[in-house]
């Protein structure tokens, strides 16, 4: 059994986290001082959105009745929030990387006149759009985490933290892709901190959802076994914690301090975190259920 | 109207001839299933409990598969029967996820199907295949906003539990215990 949507979580937590920080230092005044944040990483949204929209359609099993999506809107049924949620989010990362495509091909002429006409009006309006921008990101990475926590069958899901949290992780991966792209020394130090901190908020979370679990009832007592000495203690505690979090956080550390590390290393131990931790969650959400 | 089912679990001997029923009376594809038998047994030998139930969707009241369904393919149908429409169905499994008993499956055509409480019979009249199919007689169907139906003068008479209550669902599968 298998939840469609899931293999939209990590690109889709990842491209909301990089629109949201690009959206806040837009509209901060900040794009000069951090302008691969602003201007040249969210060039991967559109391409990251695409790869999840292409992933979640795969797994469809009735596809051809994906349309239905786009007929109903159902308020209570957080994948019907995530679907629209795309299609607003998908365009609006399209027009971002348009306004911003003389930063990676100066020369880049639009051919067609109307065209202009609308890179003139989404400029004038940019504000306005960053605001939207900002919102809707924030939306798509809260709701990876909450299409999981409305499932009350499955208890290791059924946290609200997991909304946050994955609105966490979204940002971390959304900053560590600007620490691999940005060529600015002021710029990396200021994405590394950024990192540190979502990285310090992610592990706060996610031992209140253990501490959670813990004082909560015994199907979730049992859910958090799966982690406490269970069958995915290993996988999440080294591969998510100790190699996507607390190492790069200390590299990131002493990379503010005085020693030198290529970014690569914590950037990649992120990005790797990040998705270990989807990973694990979906995977032991489906083993986790009420016993009778 | 609201329709419900009582299960004897002490008449309940667990032959699946209500597996067997429904499989052909629905079309069921080869290796899944809309009703099944589960069979738990406590304490230790010669001191032993057994207790036998045949278990299918609970058409819950509050059911979640119903709230978290993008497109309102699964909904309410007449007297509180949980369906799915097929053709409104993605098949993007939040159902299967969200059913905490496990009722549903993914029909090799694409779209999702579960238990319907035999609806097209119930049209015509008729009682749901299991129930009349079952040699114990231990299965009762009726509506229970009718004080006179069978389902409604059993959970009357006897003990009854659902199962799973806490999780909020309000599951209209009676136990008879
Ligand atoms: S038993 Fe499962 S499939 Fe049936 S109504 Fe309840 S939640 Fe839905
Ligand atoms: S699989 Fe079909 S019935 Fe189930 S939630 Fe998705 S669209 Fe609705």
């Amino acid at each position: 059994m298998a939840l469609a949507d899931i293999p939209l979580s990590f690109p889709g937590g990842m491209a909301a986290g990089i629109l949201a920080i690009a959206a806040l230092y837009y509209i901060r005044g900040r794009e000069n001082d951090y302008k691969t944040a602003v201007r040249i990483t969210p060039f991967l949204t559109p391409f990251l959105l695409i790869l999840g929209l292409f992933a979640l359609f795969i797994d469809l099993r009735h596809k051809l009745f994906f349309w239905q999506l786009y007929t109903n809107i159902k308020l209570q049924s957080p994948m019907s929030w995530g679907a629209w949620t795309l299609l607003v989010i998908t365009p609006v990362s399209f027009i971002w990387c348009a306004l911003h495509i003389k930063d990676i091909f100066p020369k880049w002429d639009w051919k067609f006149k109307w065209l202009y006409v609308l890179e003139a009006f989404f400029n004038k309006y940019k504000k306005t759009f960053a605001w939207v921008m900002l919102i809707y990101a924030i939306i798509l990475g809260i709701y990876t985490g909450i299409l999981l926590s409305a499932f009350n069958a499955r208890p290791l899901w059924n946290t609200s933290i997991l909304g946050p949290l994955f609105l966490a992780s979204g940002l971390s991966a959304g900053a560590a892709a600007t620490l691999l792209l940005s060529k600015d020394a002021k710029e990396r130090k200021q994405f590394a901190r950024i990192d540190l901190v979502m990285l310090g908020i992610e592990l706060f979370l996610i031992i209140h959802m253990f501490m959670g679990f813990m004082a909560s009832t015994q199907v979730q007592i049992e859910a958090a076994r799966l982690f406490l000495g269970g069958q995915y203690t290993m996988s999440f505690w080294i591969f998510v914690v100790i190699i996507g979090m607390i190492i790069p956080a200390i590299l990131e550390i002493m990379e503010l301090g005085r020693y030198h590390i290529p970014v690569l290393i914590p950037a990649v131990l992120v990005l790797f975190g990040s998705l270990m931790l989807r990973f694990i969650i979906v995977y032991a959400g489906q083993v986790s259920r009420w016993l009778y | 109207m609201r329709y419900a089912m009582a299960v004897d679990t002490r008449k309940c001997v667990g032959c699946s001839d209500c597996v067997v029923a429904c499989q052909t009376e629905n079309n069921v594809p080869i290796g899944f299933c809309r009703d099944w038998v589960v069979e738990v047994t406590d304490g230790t030998y010669p001191q032993l409990e057994m207790e036998i139930r045949s278990e299918r969707c609970n058409h819950c009241v509050n059911a979640p598969c119903v709230r978290c369904c993008p497109t309102g393919a699964s909904h309410f149908d007449a007297g509180g029967i949980v369906m799915v429409t097929h053709n409104d169905c993605i098949g993007c499994g939040a159902c299967i996820a969200s059913c905490p008993y496990d009722a549903r499956y993914p029909h090799p055509s694409g779209y999702v199907d579960k238990c319907t409480f035999c609806i097209h019979r119930l049209k015509n009249g008729m009682a749901p295949a299991c129930v009349d199919v079952c040699p114990t007689k231990c299965l009762y169907f009726g509506d229970l906003d009718d004080p006179n139906s069978e389902v409604s003068v059993v959970l009357r008479m006897r003990k009854s539990k659902t199962l799973i209550p806490e999780a909020g669902t309000e599951p209209q599968l009676y136990f008879l215990i």
